[in-house]
């Protein structure tokens, strides 16, 4: 047999189409888990504690250097030759470290790139610390004693007095955040009511009522300052003495710390739990240091509520318009252009739809409501501002069309003989429509919905027109009546890594947050969307729906 | 139930009596009588010069035909005959189909089914329908019979309990199910599910059954078990199935019609259309000369 004719025959059995497919669906598999991989590596890494390195390179004067290795390069040597470094001779690469030096309030950079060729020396010494602060980002260098109230006190208590002081810190937190937010939110509702009855024109007996009652809120108000003030004298009462590697001295106000610990000396146990403490407060704290540090629970939290909202609006909004579309419009073609125009809509930049959202929602309809009802807060609007809602209601008309399509399609496909089945029992096209066919193409409408909150999760063109900011005061869902507050903005993660990304004053520490940041939202877009598919083949194996 | 005025006493039955040779050729048929039954058989249904258009294609050609109450009649005739849709005419399920156009009139009881101002979902309930492949609902067992009932807004589950339990035994069912009515109906087998789909129907307790080839879907055991089912279910129900096994007519149906192409060419008593035909064609189908 010729080659050319063992060729035939080898594509004749049709394997290369076997090879070919395969290939396809490999060369995807790797992308999505290369992304997967890079963001999940760069992003989980962040957490770990890092070695300190002391490193003395032999520059003129010699300098020494305290901070983490947090990332290295190869640059051509002649390059590194022309900025006026020193090469070793016949070297065509030259090794460069980017160190994390930290201590940014020290008129320091905190990160400094260094050629690997002019380290002359670089230990781990046990004793370095690294201090974790609410401000300022991380101190490296060595604790020389704590004051208290000036008084020199045993380096031992350490540990007791931060956490004295974290405890001092979590009660003023809640003071201001929760009570005092409480007392404002009332007193705000008070000057409106207030407005409201002099416009009005009641009569005088009521407001004397307000003068109470505005009285007895700010005395309120007044304890929980006065409150807030002795926590203050309270937690202002330790400091620390701290050293930085080239002898400078600073006394560091024990309330600004969050943590100190010394990352040379950990052992295993303790950098795992160091690791899963910083996990924990990456989910669960506000972020600080304009988005760099911290947590981003409340981007989490605006993220979901908002999927959550879109979901219940444009579940019975899209189900309602595909079952007039297919089970009473006519079919014909003004039927068949509405059809595509709900498929085109499908392809229209979500941009567009902020722009829409920002137009038709927030100015006119938001204005509107603003006008009508809450006319004694204007000027400040309420809801002609973006907020929570109009950026879900944005949503919505962005996810319409894939919710239609989906549950016409599930329409489409329930058996004539059911429907046939029910009519035949004496029941009315609404009443089969009711009891049987909807039910039955639940599957269907999950199925959009699944679709749909894919898709409006990682959306975050729109929602800059229409809601999100970079820093959220307050959570849109609160103690304060009404609990949802609609009218508020909100942060968002996928903002959040445009946020922190590039609009960031401080790239080199915010990067590995991005990294962390889309991680996370993969992650809970993923968790969305397996909660309905969990959801999906439940109501598909109870309603036996072949789909 | 006391015969009304308007229902007349069958008696004498000709067949249809002129060979159909060409679609459209049976216009002057009479309305199809009965053989030598007993003299108080009681006319159920009676379809008269109904002719039925799917838009502008003719699928039913004039056709005349008196169903007698509680008796089984059968449709026969080879596939695209038309039996199937004389059958859905009975409860105006044609009509869910566009361009659907019906011309003449079927009788329920004397009443003009086709009447201007008809409750559709009332005939429905009078006129209860099985069909070809078992429909279940995707609901428990339960649920399925008593939907009929709900739909009447029965909702006292008492009365639901006593007429699912009856509807289950008189569709044969209820032994088989007992323990297990609030499961789903789609874990029963295609007999049993046809089963239910028949008690489902008689729960409403309708006048009328049809049932459209009620067991070609179905194993012979299972056919077997419908077919004896049919036999007891004609105490108390008027019932008219479409089939196209000859032998299932002949065993279980009073009276059979045989259809060719829209028209119907041979109506009568079960006996005797099988051992003498009157018409040449009938002959030649059921002899299995074609069809």
């Amino acid at each position: 047999m010729t080659v050319r004719a063992q060729f035939n025959q080898w594509v004749a059995s049709g394997s290369p189409w076997v090879w070919f497919t395969a290939g396809a669906v490999s060369l995807s598999l790797v992308m999505v888990f290369g992304m997967i991989g890079l963001i999940a590596g760069n992003g989980l890494g962040h957490f770990w504690p890092a070695r300190v390195a002391v490193i003395e390179l032999d520059t003129a004067p010699a300098t020494r250097l305290l901070g983490e290795i947090v990332d290295h390069e190869s640059v051509a040597a002649a390059r590194v030759k022309d900025s006026g470094a020193k090469v070793p001779e016949g070297a065509t690469v030259v090794q460069r470290l980017l160190i994390k030096r930290g201590n940014r309030d020290f008129d320091e950079q905190d990160f400094v790139w260094i050629n690997a060729p002019s380290i002359k020396h670089l230990d781990y010494p046990a004793d370095v610390v690294a201090i974790e602060r609410r401000e300022w980002g991380n101190l490296y260098g060595r604790i020389r004693g704590i004051n208290e109230s000036g008084q020199a006190v045993s380096l031992d208590e350490l540990p007791g007095r931060l956490q004295r002081a974290l405890a001092l810190r979590e009660e003023m937190d809640r003071l201001e955040q929760h009570d005092i937010g409480e007392v404002n939110f009332l007193i705000e509702r008070l000057r409106l009511r207030e407005k409201i009855a002099r416009k009005t024109g009641a009569d005088k007996a009521p407001s004397q009522d307000f003068a109470a009652e505005r009285a007895a809120l700010q005395a309120r108000y007044q304890t929980l300052a006065d409150k807030l003030h002795a926590l203050n004298e309270a937690i202002a009462r330790d400091t620390l003495n701290f050293e930085t590697i080239t002898g400078q001295q600073r006394s560091i106000p024990m309330g600004k710390v969050m943590r100190v610990y010394a990352p040379n000396s950990l052992s295993v146990t303790e950098q795992v739990a160091h690791y899963l403490r910083k996990l924990r407060e990456f989910i669960t704290d506000q972020p600080r240091e304009a988005n760099t540090e911290g947590g981003v629970f409340p981007a989490i939290f605006g993220t979901v509520l908002l999927v959550l909202i879109m979901s219940i609006f444009v579940t019975p909004l899209g189900v309602i318009a595909a079952v007039y579309l297919r089970e009473y419009a006519r079919p014909g073609p003004v039927t068949s252009a509405i059809r595509i125009a709900v498929n085109n809509l499908a392809g229209v930049p979500s941009v567009v739809y902020g722009v829409f959202g920002f137009g038709f929602f927030v100015y006119l309809v938001g204005g509107s409501i603003d006008q009508m009802f809450f006319s004694d807060a204007l000027p400040s609007p309420t809801f002609g501002t973006p907020g929570l809602l109009w950026s879900a209601l944005t949503l919505t008309l962005l996810t319409v069309p894939v919710v239609i399509v989906a549950t016409e399609e599930g329409l489409t496909r329930i058996p004539r003989a059911i429907r046939e089945g029910s009519l035949a029992l004496g029941a009315t096209k609404a009443e089969t429509l009711w009891r049987t066919v909807l039910p039955m193409a639940t599957p269907a409408m999950m199925t959009g919905l699944i679709l749909a909150v894919a898709r409006a999760a990682g959306e975050v063109a729109p929602l800059m027109m229409v809601g999100v900011v970079k820093l959220a005061p307050a959570l849109p869902l609160d103690g304060n009546f009404p609990y949802l507050h609609l009218d508020r903005k909100f942060m968002h993660l996928g903002f959040h890594i445009y946020d922190v990304g590039f609009q960031s004053p401080n790239v080199e520490a915010a990067r590995p947050l991005v990294y962390s940041t889309a991680l996370l939202l993969v992650f809970i877009i993923m968790s969305l969307n397996l909660a309905a598919i969990r959801l999906r083949n439940r109501l598909r194996e109870k309603y036996n729906a072949a789909e | 139930m006391l015969p009304s005025s308007r229902s007349e006493i069958l008696h004498e039955p000709v067949a249809a009596d002129v060979a159909p040779a060409e679609p459209g050729a049976m216009h002057d048929t009479r309305p199809a009588r009965l053989a030598d039954e007993p003299k108080a058989l009681r006319e159920c249904l009676k379809v008269d010069h109904l002719s039925l258009f799917y838009g502008e294609k003719q699928a039913l050609f004039n056709v005349n035909m008196s169903i007698p109450e509680k008796r089984v009649t059968a449709f026969i005739g080879p596939s695209g005959c038309g039996k199937s849709t004389l059958l859905r005419c009975c409860n105006r399920l044609n009509e869910l189909i566009d361009g659907v156009r019906i011309e003449g009139a079927i009788e329920l009881q004397g009443q003009n089914i086709y009447a201007p101002g008809t409750d559709i979902t009332n005939l429905r309930r009078r006129v209860g329908m099985v069909f070809q492949k078992p429909n279940p609902f995707p609901k428990s067992i339960y649920e399925n019979v008593a939907y009929g009932l709900r739909l009447q807004g029965i909702s006292n589950r008492r009365v639901l309990d006593r007429a699912v339990e009856q509807a289950l035994r008189a569709a044969a069912l209820w032994d088989e199910v007992r323990d297990r009515v609030h499961e789903s109906a789609l874990g029963l087998s295609g007999g049993q599910q046809q089963r239910l789909v028949i008690a489902r129907a008689i729960a409403i307790e309708p006048e009328v059954l049809l049932l459209d080839e009620p067991a070609s879907a179905l194993d012979p055991i299972s056919t077997l078990k419908i077919e004896e089912l049919i036999y007891e279910l004609k105490a108390n129900y008027t019932i008219v199935i479409v089939t196209h096994n000859m032998q299932q007519a002949a065993r279980v149906s009073d009276y059979t019609a045989f259809m060719y192409l829209g028209n119907l060419v041979e109506f009568g008593e079960t006996k005797t259309l099988f051992t003498t035909p009157r018409q040449k064609q009938t002959e030649d189908y059921i002899t299995g000369r074609y069809g």
